[in-house]
């Protein structure tokens, strides 16, 4: 049957089982926008392209499908780049799709028209500029099939006025895929498998680190499985956070350059690593020569690029890290660690005597502590999106996560902005499910405008403004190693409370920490968006913190209590 | 080092510049890259000389990577094989009716060619290994070249032999060849 080919792109994406996008029209995408309407899949109308991509991100990452983001040429799709970074960064499925002018105008500077191939080829997993209306079945199952396989990743279709207008023939889907150079590895050979399985029997003092590939590959099972069985105690990367329940014995927090001094002083002095769908990024190891010198390295990882790439794999295991882990957990023997574990512990105690939650009560708002209270009134059970700073850190560190995916935080990017439309995003996903977005007064500002996206949806998303008038985590920075010379970090906030009402969002200040239960209370039953600014400590700063080039034991921990 | 890489590529639009994108993207300088038609009209292949200044942990690296591309269906290191390498060069030199008499002594000696002539030019045809070019170019220069086109080489191995495919995890090359502890990170 003969169809447009913006009506095969909305077919196509029913067939790929999308519920919903994330988007705004312009001149080149109106076709596609016009056949939309014909379509079971809800549209959501962003106030800015970088919240589409966001939402997509938060949408998948919460969900475990393809998010799909939308936007015109030019300026549209130009919009969407930080977003698809962010996705490309954090591995993270997203499908964008962009309207690009005429394929006769293709290379004339015609209005709108960027090359948007050229710009997102570094920052996607692949791309396609789509020219003619029967390439459309074919482009976007293979899209979706690039994004979600493998080590999942943003693809980007760029899609010409002409071939959304055009007809073409539309029979069966899924249409054939060709692609003779992507065939991702998932199992790894038996002799590889054997050989980690000995140093796993063998170690003394193991450490498992668990990556965002945990819950990509859906191995949080595995992985609680490998873990009890060898007694083997697990460090989360931020990404990792979520995968293995927070409040298991085994379990030691998040590692790196603000993980915990128990976390980083376990991996410094393990005898085996056995890193689980991570990367090794620099701000998880500290400087490189110095990292976990004593210890072996078994390194399962779908993307065979990652393998040495910062960090030398004696056994390197490629493959889907749910299939690996279920092929070598039989051959990993019972054991026992305690001692290994009592050694952790006791350089836990130590630490946790500095620790901000120990705190007698000053009057003043602190995040950590609120972040614990959100925790108490959302049973620990919420989903939390973060933006990027101070307040993201204290989130992953005190909102202790039970149950998978229920952090959607911007990690290798490090993107500002994302925390609000990631929350709405991953509302879409779990529309039944609590959803906070903690996000500082920097950040929020960046892309708040989504506020009425989520009034226009109904997406029930409270936001927690973490407020201290300063870009905190660059002014933290000033402080160490500035010798606290503050440069453009002192940052006038507008109104937020009357900010959110312009936005139709009910709004509260909280200044006190007698008010905290209260107002938390109020946002989880107001129905629809609401937020919160907590006027919070304004120079206070995360610890511990691994300084940039140093190694990862060489933390700086919070000086002791001063008294009043 | 230099590596020398054979990578067969989809024939599709773009290829190119997403496979000389990887190169800058991670840091890489090619020092040569040829690319042509293969037997099979849907495939390219390229011959891409690289400096790998950390050795083989680079040509990991950059094999891992090239992987990554999804038009990329096949690469092989060819670096330490007995491989046929060819170049070709076209070189213009300024020689009048005087200078004809060496300038083809000189060609006849490389077994090159010279494919024009004009009243006050020649332009000769070399192919070969790149030394020999290099030689060929050292020797015209004194005479004065006008201008000069390369084709960048093209490789080959020597008989059924392919390249070596480093990939960790998938090949045995990896565990059983090559000590990658020795090498400094």
């Amino acid at each position: 049957m003969k169809k447009k080919g913006a009506q095969i792109l909305w077919e196509a994406l029913v067939r790929e089982g999308v519920e919903v996008v994330f988007g705004y029209p312009g001149g080149a995408i109106m076709p596609v926008y016009d056949a939309m309407l014909d379509y079971p899949i809800h549209h959501v109308l962003v106030r800015h392209e970088q919240g589409a991509a966001h939402m997509a991100d938060g949408y998948a990452r919460a969900s475990g499908k393809v998010g799909v983001a939308m936007a015109t040429s030019g300026p549209g799709a130009t919009n969407l780049v930080t977003g698809i970074a962010n996705a490309m960064m954090d591995s993270v499925p997203i499908v964008c799709i962009t309207g690009q002018v005429p394929a006769h105008l293709v290379g004339s500077d015609a209005f709108q028209e960027t090359d948007v191939t050229g710009i997102t080829l570094p920052i996607t997993k692949h791309n396609y500029l789509v020219t003619r209306a029967d390439e459309i079945a074919r482009v976007v199952h293979e899209a979706f099939h690039i994004a979600r396989s493998g080590r999942p990743g943003p693809v980007l279709i760029d899609l010409c006025k002409n071939a959304q207008f055009e007809e073409a023939e539309f029979d069966h889907y899924p249409p054939p895929i060709r692609l003779p150079g992507y065939q991702p590895v998932t199992r790894a050979p038996l002799h590889l498998l054997q050989k980690a399985a000995r140093l796993i029997n063998q170690a003394k003092q193991p450490v498992i680190l668990c990556g965002h590939g945990v819950l990509m590959a859906g191995a949080e099972q595995e992985l609680l499985y490998l873990a009890t069985k060898a007694q083997i105690p697990v460090a989360s990367t931020l990404l990792g956070l979520s995968a293995f329940p927070a409040s298991h014995p085994l379990s030691l927090g998040m590692m790196g350059m603000h993980g915990e001094v128990h976390t980083n002083l376990a991996i410094q002095n393990s005898d085996l690593l056995i890193a689980l769908g991570m990367r090794f990024d620099d701000r998880v190891t500290g400087v490189l020569k110095a990292y976990a010198p004593k210890a072996t390295k078994i390194h399962i990882e779908i993307d065979p690029a990652e393998i040495h790439k910062n960090v030398y794999a004696d056994v390197p295991l490629v493959g889907d890290l749910k299939l690996v882990l279920q092929d070598l957990i039989p051959l990993v023997e019972e054991n026992d660690h305690s001692e290994w574990m009592a050694q952790i512990l006791a350089w836990k105690e130590e630490a946790d005597q500095r620790s901000i939650m120990n705190w007698e009560p000053d009057g003043k708002l602190h995040v950590p502590h609120l972040v614990r209270e959100i925790w108490n009134a959302t049973g620990g059970d919420a989903i939390i999106s973060t933006d990027v700073g101070q307040h993201q850190m204290w989130a992953a560190q005190y909102y202790a996560f039970e149950k998978p995916n229920r952090l959607i935080t911007s990690g290798g990017l490090g993107a500002m902005g994302f925390g609000l439309p990631a929350a709405i995003g991953a509302w879409f996903a779990n529309k039944d499910r609590e959803v906070w977005a903690i996000v500082g007064d920097g950040g929020f500002q960046m892309t708040a405008a989504e506020l009425t996206t989520a009034v226009q949806e109904g997406a029930n998303v409270k936001v927690a403004i973490m407020n201290n008038h300063f870009l905190g985590m660059v002014r933290q920075w000033q402080e160490f190693f500035f010798e606290k010379r503050y440069s453009a970090v002192d940052m006038l906030t507008p109104d937020f409370v009357k900010l959110a009402e312009a936005h139709h969002v009910p709004a509260r200040r909280v200044t006190r920490p007698e008010e905290v239960q209260e107002a938390l209370q109020w946002a989880r039953q107001t129905q629809g968006p609401a937020v919160i600014e907590f006027v919070v400590e304004r120079e206070d700063a995360v610890y511990p913190m691994v300084p940039q080039g140093a190694a990862l034991h060489e933390m700086i921990q919070r000086p002791p209590r001063q008294r009043a | 080092m230099r590596y020398t890489f054979v990578v067969l590529v989809e024939n599709k639009p773009g290829v190119l510049n997403r496979v000389a994108s990887l190169f800058r993207r991670r840091n890489f300088n090619i020092e040569s890259l040829a690319v042509g038609p293969t037997e099979n009209p849907e495939i390219s292949r390229m011959t891409i000389v690289v400096e790998c200044p950390n050795g083989d942990t680079d040509a990991h690296r950059l094999e891992a990577n090239l992987y990554k591309l999804v038009n990329v269906i096949d690469v092989q290191d060819v670096t330490h094989l007995p491989t046929v390498t060819r170049d070709l060069a076209l070189i213009k030199v300024k020689a009048g009716p005087e200078r004809r008499a060496e300038v083809n002594n000189l060609a006849s000696i490389f077994r090159a060619r010279i494919v024009d002539v004009a009243p006050d030019s020649l332009t000769i045809e070399i192919t070969g290994t790149e030394d020999k070019i290099e030689s060929m170019i050292e020797l015209l220069r004194p005479i004065g070249i006008i201008e000069m086109a390369r084709t960048g080489q093209i490789a080959i191995t020597r008989g059924t032999q392919s390249g070596i495919r480093r990939m960790p995890g998938l090949s045995n090359y990896y565990e059983t060849t090559l000590d990658m502890s020795e090498v400094a990170f």
